[in-house]
């Protein structure tokens, strides 16, 4: 489902590549009272899990990096606040969804298990039976003795129990980010094939990619080159001169934080077009949102909407 | 050994034992697997099955019929309904995939009461004339 209100899925993604574990290593070494007690629930009797040379359930992998009854100590500030924001936002279940685990070298008893783990992928809001809620993915890289010894792919669904209360908030019209009685915008969704363009911002440029090969420019931000399919680029600061290519005024749903006061007053969003010639989605500012015209000229600047966002908007000038 | 070969079906009663010794012996505490009257303040009827157990009652239904020398490669499962206790599991595979190593993918169903519990792909390593 995808939903241009979701405003916290914006906030959520930022997360992705983000580390949900560093350097982080097994409670216990890898031993036989342990294995043997695994065996025991799962009514496995494999001869290979006893005696001399056993070596552990290869499907215990994740069980050697549990917490446990005294939780983890080696999650990273990232993983914590990712749940923080989804429980501030209602989603306070859990439930594990699926495991992929592949394993590279048996784990026998004596072999400490470090492991480093990423937060992968985190879905758009999705409805489900149990309730709606996002898909969070962790990958975590299992070492044993040092050596790579299996890999643990983790999906659970972070959800408001169905019928039950919350999951809405911070979602739709008038509630999104809030700081200081003020809505604020959306934060960018910021990953590797856009971190350039996003540098760029922060130092007030506005940087469009250039394929190497065939030097093309392209807008928005791409891992390669529409016209050629080369994946080598650099690129090239915008002069900030444009023009409206096209304009739409947005009435409803309003949204306060995109209009100029905290009202959720109608406001213009435009294509424009750049002296360079690749057109982006931005909004019109200085100009009353009922006089954009296309083709009008209008100036890039950059807007500080909060403490922590600015972006790329262009100035128009009547008549 | 050979594509499309069925794997004797394993039925696995779920009890509440089960499910919390899985649990523990995981060492998942997470109060759903283990305390019924916390779980269904959080909207579920019952205690249920983590899926640490579920993935390992599925490496030991392919171990099972491959014998002790089979290697486990992969193992990725999805989960659907859940196993609640006084329920029963029923574990079915096919083989549905074989190379000329002696590697075969199983998929691999866990049905219950309430539909398909589980649903995966193990990839196993079978040694010559094991199997």
């Amino acid at each position: 489902m995808t939903d241009t209100a979701d405003q916290l899925y914006g906030r959520l993604k930022a997360y992705e590549g983000r580390a949900s574990a560093t350097a982080g290593v097994g409670k216990d070494l890898v031993n036989e009272p342990m294995i043997r007690h695994w065996c025991e629930a799962m009514g496995d009797g494999n001869p290979a899990y006893g005696g001399p040379g056993a070596i552990a359930p290869p499907t215990m992998l994740q069980a050697w990096t549990m917490g446990g009854l005294s939780g983890h100590t080696d999650r990273s500030g990232a993983y914590d606040e990712l749940f923080g924001l989804l429980d501030g936002a209602g989603y306070t279940s859990v439930v594990a969804t699926d495991c992929e685990q592949e394993y590279l070298r048996p784990l026998r008893p004596g072999d400490r298990i470090t492991f480093d783990a990423v937060i992968e992928a985190v879905s758009e809001r999705k409805t489900t039976k149990l309730g709606t809620g996002y898909f969070i993915t962790t990958r975590m890289d299992v070492r044993a003795a040092g050596e790579p010894a299996g890999t643990h792919r983790f999906r659970i669904l972070k959800y408001a129990p169905a019928g039950g209360k919350g999951g809405q908030r911070g979602v739709g019209v008038g509630r999104g980010l809030r700081q200081g009685g003020r809505s604020l915008r959306p934060r960018p969704v910021i990953n590797r094939d856009n971190a350039g363009f996003w540098q760029g911002v922060a130092e007030h440029r506005l940087l469009i990619q250039r394929c190497r090969e065939c030097e093309t420019l392209r807008f928005p931000w791409l891992p390669g080159c529409n016209a050629c399919g080369c994946q080598e680029w650099d690129t090239v600061e915008a002069s900030g001169e444009g023009t409206v290519f096209s304009h739409v005024v947005m009435h409803h749903p309003p949204f306060p934080a995109f209009s100029a006061s905290d009202e959720a007053g109608p406001y213009a969003v435009a294509l424009i077009e750049l002296a360079e010639g690749v057109r982006m989605v931005s909004n019109v500012v200085g100009v009353p949102c009922d006089k954009v015209r296309t083709g009008m000229s209008v100036k890039l600047e950059f807007l500080r909407t909060d403490h922590e966002l600015e972006l790329p908007v262009f100035r128009g000038s009547e008549g | 050994m050979k594509v499309g070969e069925e794997l004797a079906p394993l039925e696995i009663a779920v009890t509440r034992t089960l499910i919390v010794a899985g649990a523990v012996a995981s060492r998942d505490y997470q109060d759903v697997h283990h305390d019924a009257g916390l779980a269904q303040q959080k909207g579920s009827p019952d205690i249920f099955m983590n899926i640490l157990t579920t993935n390992g009652l599925v490496g030991r239904y392919v171990t099972d019929h491959f014998g002790p020398s089979a290697v486990l490669r992969k193992v990725a499962i999805r989960l659907g309904a859940p196993n609640y206790p006084g329920d029963t599991m029923v574990l079915s595979g096919t083989i549905t995939a074989l190379d000329d190593a002696g590697t075969a993918e199983v998929t691999v169903v866990g049905a219950n009461g309430l539909g398909r519990h589980v649903t995966g792909t193990v990839t196993v390593s079978v040694p010559e004339g094991s199997a």
